[in-house]
């Protein structure tokens, strides 16, 4: 299991609110049993219909790994697809205002740490980016604070998620499984479970 | 913060205990899969060497890539077939309970699950979908997971999560003629908009809920997520329990007055406390259309496109957005808007009650020339139930196809899609950029009524005209 304590990189700036799962993946490229290959497929009708100009295909943001997104990003399903999409294509955090909460889920789960930040601070990022994508950003989950060339801003994260990023456990599957007995006594207060 | 809701009595009542984070352990009283977002999650079972630890408490079944006309094996789509094939063997390695095509009991999991009275009042849900919601209608706290958590239900029965607020959302009075629950969520959610549920519970009560059957409540509950809300839920009453009487996993004889006595000691207390309320009056709710590419952008039929002026500054991006791809004009009215397609389907409306709602319009009426229409059963038994009234004939003789039943052309993982920039009349739950197979394609959404209206007038229509 590994700290995310830090994120280091380029950034790629997607600009709208309410981009949906949808959107990051379309449905048809879930009919897969495997998660490999989703990062060829992220943004795809978008990027067929911006025809070379989305972000995902300028060559300025090839070597992104965070993601700059504003309010409400990560809609619609719960396809867990669309994490693993933008994580395969090389994101390895998400900078945004907002963003729906099984998306948010979904990519903690993968460990992808999503931070929030003001209208205000996200826009300045985004257009920090697009005037000089070789710019560096630093996400520093400890401070909570992300820098951007000359831009020092406070970002935001709920405390389970930054404490879980912090200390490694956010694939938390192991430790749910370690408390069989507890599980077993929540269960049997349960009458359903009889019926 | 909350307190006395159903939503904290049935939270309290699954803890299992407070994770080093700071999260919820919460026990999963009942989990749903189906093939898109579980044959991973077996996967890392597999890599991880790890049981399932309650296989009598997970549920299958195979919706969403199902072709609704051509459903012989192997299917067409060897994609779909491979996803078929991986679900029936992971479903057998691990002794969970499959209803496969032609069991009779196969279609949309948030279709089947409260058919058999597997879905009751008091349980957690989970499923790897969204619209898991729609099972807070039997007043359980039910809502989407991604994959890595279908993992986790599966290996422990639990999930990590965080406590939500709860929102009471109260609807008085009676809903005018042919407006339906779906003109009531759909309202709401324009209302409140699509992030406005962004860390709620919903909690949907007052007298519009309680005159609801349960087919109704759950249309309701199913699109809590379009409006940011991960779960919505309805108190049960008698109307839950007399539909849940006799079902094939309802309890019988005397678990049934226990069951019966605790199921009314979960609802949410007279002075319970919420986070938020807000209330809405019925009367006020027309039939609802959708213009936009978000659920949140829907006016009532006889209101025209909004122009940008009209709308919150937050707002105006979005729109702009929306007006392009919609080829729609600000300021011109929504009806009258040629229609390509019409599907009534999906978890959302493609129960009972909504094909005999739909077919009452249909009945000795036409398609309109040039109109693809059709017809898909939430299930199998849904299905069987509406041929046994004779409402495919009503569709067939109106121009509608009668299909197979599954997700179908929600989300147009199978082969019912829109072609190019084609625009439907839709009775699903999504009217995203691209939702229904077509990166062109174009959805308004409106209740099935209000489909069938379109689909006879081969443009968007005022069912109540047709009353």
């Amino acid at each position: 299991m590994s700290q995310i304590k830090q994120i280091i990189g380029q950034g790629v700036p997607v600009v709208g609110n309410d981009i949906d799962t949808d959107r990051i993946i379309p449905a048809r490229f879930l009919r897969c049993v495997t998660f490999d290959g989703l990062g060829e497929q992220a943004f795809a009708d978008d990027r067929t219909q911006a025809q070379g100009e989305h972000p995902f295909d300028l060559s300025q943001y090839q070597n992104a790994n965070i993601l700059v997104v504003n309010a409400n990003f990560g809609c619609g399903s719960s396809r867990e697809h669309a994490p693993q999409s933008l994580s395969r294509w090389g994101i390895k955090a998400i900078i945004g205002e907002s963003f729906a909460e099984i998306f948010l889920g979904n990519c903690t789960a993968i460990g992808v740490p999503c931070v929030t930040a003001s209208a205000d601070i996200v826009q300045q990022i985004q257009n920090l980016l697009q005037d000089n994508p070789e710019i560096n950003i630093q996400i520093n989950l400890e401070t909570m604070t992300v820098v951007c060339g000359d831009l020092t801003a406070a970002v935001a994260m709920n405390p389970a998620s930054k404490q879980m990023f912090i200390k490694g456990t956010w694939d938390n599957c192991g430790q749910l499984v370690q408390n069989e007995s507890a599980i077993q006594t929540t269960a049997s207060n349960l009458p359903y479970l009889t019926w | 913060m909350s307190k006395g809701t159903l939503f904290d009595k049935v939270w309290d009542l699954h803890t299992v205990g407070i994770l080093p984070s700071g999260q919820t352990q919460l026990f999963i009283g009942l989990h749903l899969i189906h093939e898109v977002t579980s044959p991973q999650a077996f996967a890392m079972l597999r890599e991880r060497g790890l049981k399932v630890l309650y296989p009598d408490r997970t549920v299958a079944t195979v919706d969403h890539i199902v072709p609704t006309d051509n459903q012989a094996r192997p299917f067409v789509d060897l994609m779909a077939e491979e996803m078929m094939q991986a679900l029936e063997q992971n479903t057998k390695d691990y002794g969970i309970r499959f209803y496969n095509l032609g069991s009779g009991n196969q279609g949309i999991v948030h279709a089947i699950a409260p058919e058999q009275g597997l879905t009751q009042p008091g349980m957690t849900v989970a499923c790897g979908d969204s619209h898991t919601s729609t099972h807070g209608a039997f007043g359980a706290i039910a809502f989407g997971i991604g994959t890595s958590q279908v993992r986790d239900v599966l290996a422990s029965q639990t999930l990590a999560l965080s406590k939500l607020k709860v929102r009471k959302i109260e609807v008085n009075g009676e809903l005018p003629p042919g407006v339906y629950a779906k003109d009531v969520i759909l309202h709401i959610i324009r209302k409140l908009g699509v992030k406005g549920g962004v860390g709620y519970a919903y909690e949907y009560s007052g007298t519009t809920f309680a005159a609801m059957n349960m087919e109704e409540r759950m249309t309701v509950c199913n699109m809590s997520i379009e409006g940011g809300a991960r779960c919505g839920y309805i108190n049960p009453d008698e109307v839950t329990f007399d539909y849940l009487k006799g079902k094939d996993f309802a309890p019988q004889g005397e678990a049934w007055d226990k069951a019966v006595e605790w199921w009314k000691s979960i609802s949410s207390d007279p002075d319970a406390v919420y986070d938020d309320i807000v209330t809405f009056d019925a009367a006020e709710i027309e039939p609802t259309v959708t213009w936009g590419i978000t659920p949140g952008q829907g006016i009532g039929v006889s209101e025209v496109i909004p122009t940008p002026d009209v709308m919150a500054e937050g707002d105006r991006a979005i729109a702009e957005e929306a007006y392009k791809y919609m080829q729609l004009t600000p300021g011109k009215p929504i009806k009258g808007t040629k229609i390509d397609v019409c599907f009534v389907g999906s978890c959302t409306n493609g129960r009972l009650s909504d094909l005999q709602e739909a077919a009452k319009f249909a009945k000795g009426r036409q398609v309109a020339p040039g109109v693809k229409a059709f017809i898909v059963p939430a299930s199998e038994r849904v299905k069987e139930a509406a041929e046994a009234e004779g409402l495919d004939r009503v569709f067939t003789a109106a121009g509608f196809e009668w299909r197979e039943p599954g997700c179908s052309m929600c989300l147009a993982m199978n082969p019912d899609k829109l072609q190019g920039d084609q625009i439907s009349a839709s009775s699903s739950n999504r009217n995203f950029k691209g939702r229904q197979g077509s990166s062109t394609g174009r959805t308004l959404l409106m209740s099935p009524a209000m489909v069938i209206a379109a689909a006879v007038k081969g443009e968007v229509a005022d069912v109540r005209e047709l009353i």
